[in-house]
């Protein structure tokens, strides 16, 4: 796969910003603020820092496959978009799932998904749900409850090592679901495991459906507590392209690496700033739907 | 009747020789579940994963995805109270081959509510692609890993551990979705699980001598619940079915029974032996299967009340059988 440019990268994060504001003002409403936080994180992840082989993911919207069972194990799962699974090339896990329009968005941008893919998104009957499983275009596992994938991405990455691997396993992480204790079982067993080929990218936008992350149970602070669990923690400019892909490199030996992320909800939508901190699902309707439809046609 | 020891431990460090992808993982209770000897041979596929289940659980779909044959270990009230999401969404959901091996079910432990997997079928059995394997004696804990190799799939395995009676002969293996045929009878169908069947066995013995002729099947495996031979075998009894379990009366094999009972449309009675509806308090099996009424006391009780005759019979009459030390946690 070939890198692209921090200038192309910035360029497929607006296009993904632009086109979930386009799905939210469409449908009436969508995880809008997740978009504008993590849409330079998610493109900066698909189109400069991970190892895929090519996408063996059809380019189109599907038809929901039905749910994995003894007779259904052959179902085209949305790991397929990340390539086959070679010892070399890394996997990807995203553990909220409520991100999954950015994902579908950032496929688009990495070739690996159709523009009118997203067409079908949310559409009854169709795998590109907004809340998906391991069905659904980019995901390795099914993620909606918080705070599993990261142990079920560090079982894969123990797998890894043990099979001698070099690809790595990247995860993509909220900051709100750091709260499960299930999270800090994983640092724990990551830490002990020294699972130095796992990389943690997390979404640190400092909200939650409640309100503000400090004011419904702190987190701070966060690179400490990482860091104090084994985890080697840097934090950086989530909205900096340079920083994003840079911080993958970061040295960790022995360690799973944490890049804590700090990003704004509203980054590329100022519309959205005084909706904080209640941004978890952002409705478009009657009265607003003007501002954010004249703001769409000049992005 | 032949006492086996650790038989788990000594069925697992066989199985894995022939099976690289089979792993142990132990959430700090690997020495009370014959895991032991498994982590001196195995050092390199036997994972400490300290007291947390529920990364646990999860981790282990990580392993399953890449390959991996996990085995959790624990006791099997901490494979499915606290970690019922994660066994729902890690690896019910995408169908993978993960094995929970739940040590001390329903009242195999002196430690009380918090140690005793009582409604664990029940919660298990309503989870889509879980099946549910419920050991009865040293044969079954022989064949059982085969078993779980064969469904491909997410499995939980109510286990024995320790001194574990051989009911069964040794060249006769547990069959998935099989019941066994203990007695052939046709004044009631007798379905039994678990400790239970030995109660039952020492039960039919005793009322067999009374002149009662009891179809007796023992039943190991509790999801799925299809085998022909249980609606056949009470369509064909005289007076209906009494089912005995370790678990609560609501929702395990009793239950499972009735569905077939109802569905089939047999219109015959049921009655439901194992705990009622109730948490239990830490004392000895004998004292538990008694004062819950799981032992072989109640079952005669349960089967007066279904025929409607009574048999006179006192415990010293039920002797016979093996009453060894179960208070070692």
């Amino acid at each position: 796969m070939s890198r692209k440019t921090p200038e192309q990268i910035q360029n497929a994060a607006d296009a993904i910003r632009k086109r979930i504001l386009g799905l939210a003002i469409e449908r009436g409403g969508c995880y809008l603020g997740q978009a504008c936080s993590s849409a330079e994180l998610v493109a900066s992840l698909y189109l400069g820092v991970l190892n895929l082989g090519p996408s063996l993911g059809s380019m189109l919207a599907q038809p929901f496959p039905g749910v994995p069972s003894p007779d259904n194990m052959d179902y085209p799962k949305g790991s397929l978009y990340h390539g086959a699974p070679e010892p070399d090339k890394d996997r990807f896990f995203v553990s909220p799932a409520h991100y999954a329009s950015v994902i579908y968005c950032a496929l688009v941008e990495a070739g690996r998904l159709s523009p009118q893919a997203t067409e079908r998104f949310n559409v009854d009957g169709m795998n590109m749900e907004m809340i998906g499983a391991e069905h659904s275009p980019g995901f390795e596992c099914t993620a909606g409850s918080l705070g599993q994938t990261v142990s079920i991405a560090a079982g894969t990455a123990h797998a890894y090592k043990m099979k001698g691997y070099s690809g790595k396993i990247y995860v993509m992480l909220s900051d709100g679901e750091i709260q499960e204790g299930q999270a800090w079982e994983a640092f724990q067993a990551s830490s002990f495991y020294g699972l130095d080929n796992l990389i943690i990218y997390v979404d640190v936008n400092d909200q939650q459906v409640e309100g503000w992350t400090k004011d419904v149970m702190n987190l701070e602070p966060l690179d400490q507590r990482l860091e104090a669990f084994g985890c080697k923690a840097v934090r950086i400019d989530g909205h900096n392209i340079g920083e994003l892909i840079e911080a993958a490199g970061t040295e960790h030996d022995g360690k799973p690496l944490v890049v804590l992320c700090h990003t704004d909800s509203a980054h590329g939508i100022p519309l959205l700033e005084k909706s904080k901190p209640f941004l978890h699902f952002v409705r478009i309707e009657g009265g607003n739907a003007e501002a954010f439809e004249q703001f769409y046609r000049q992005m | 009747m032949n006492i086996e020891l650790n038989t788990h431990s000594k069925n697992i460090i066989q199985w894995a020789q022939t099976h690289p992808e089979f792993v142990v993982m132990s959430a700090d209770l690997g020495s009370s579940c014959e895991v032991k000897e498994f982590s001196k041979c195995y050092p390199d596929r036997y994972f400490s994963m300290g007291i947390a289940e529920q990364n646990m659980v999860s981790w282990a779909a990580g392993l399953s995805r890449e390959g991996y044959r996990p085995f959790l270990h624990t006791f099997g009230v901490f494979l499915y109270r606290r970690v019922l999401d994660q066994i729902e969404m890690s690896v019910a959901y995408p169908n993978l081959p993960v094995t929970f091996v739940g040590f001390l079910p329903g009242i195999m432990t002196p430690g009380g509510v918090s140690h005793q997997a009582t409604n664990d079928v029940a919660v298990l059995r309503s989870i889509p692609n879980m099946t549910i394997f419920d050991i009865g004696d040293a044969t079954e804990i022989e064949s059982v890993i085969k078993l779980t190799y064969d469904v491909n799939g997410p499995t939980f395995i109510r286990m024995l551990r320790k001194e574990v009676p051989r009911l069964f002969p040794a060249n006769e293996p547990m069959l998935f979705n099989r019941a066994r045929t203990l007695t052939e009878g046709s004044d009631i169908t007798l379905i039994s699980s678990s400790i239970c069947t030995e109660e039952a066995m020492r039960a039919t013995a005793v009322l067999r001598e009374k002149g009662l002729s009891i179809r007796h099947l023992h039943v190991s495996t509790l999801k799925p619940f299809t085998d022909p031979a249980i609606p056949e075998a009470i369509a064909s009894s005289r007076y209906g079915c009494v089912t005995i379990e370790n678990h609560v009366t609501i929702g395990g094999l009793g239950s499972a029974v009735a569905d077939v009972i109802a569905e089939k449309g047999l219109g015959k009675r049921l009655i439901k032996v194992g705990i009622q509806d109730t948490y239990c308090h830490g004392a000895s099996k004998m004292y538990l299967l008694k004062k819950y009424g799981l032992d072989a006391m109640a079952l005669i009780a349960a089967i007066e009340d279904l025929t409607g005759q009574k048999f006179k019979i006192g415990e010293q009459e039920l002797e016979a059988i093996r009453f060894e030390d179960y208070s070692a946690v």
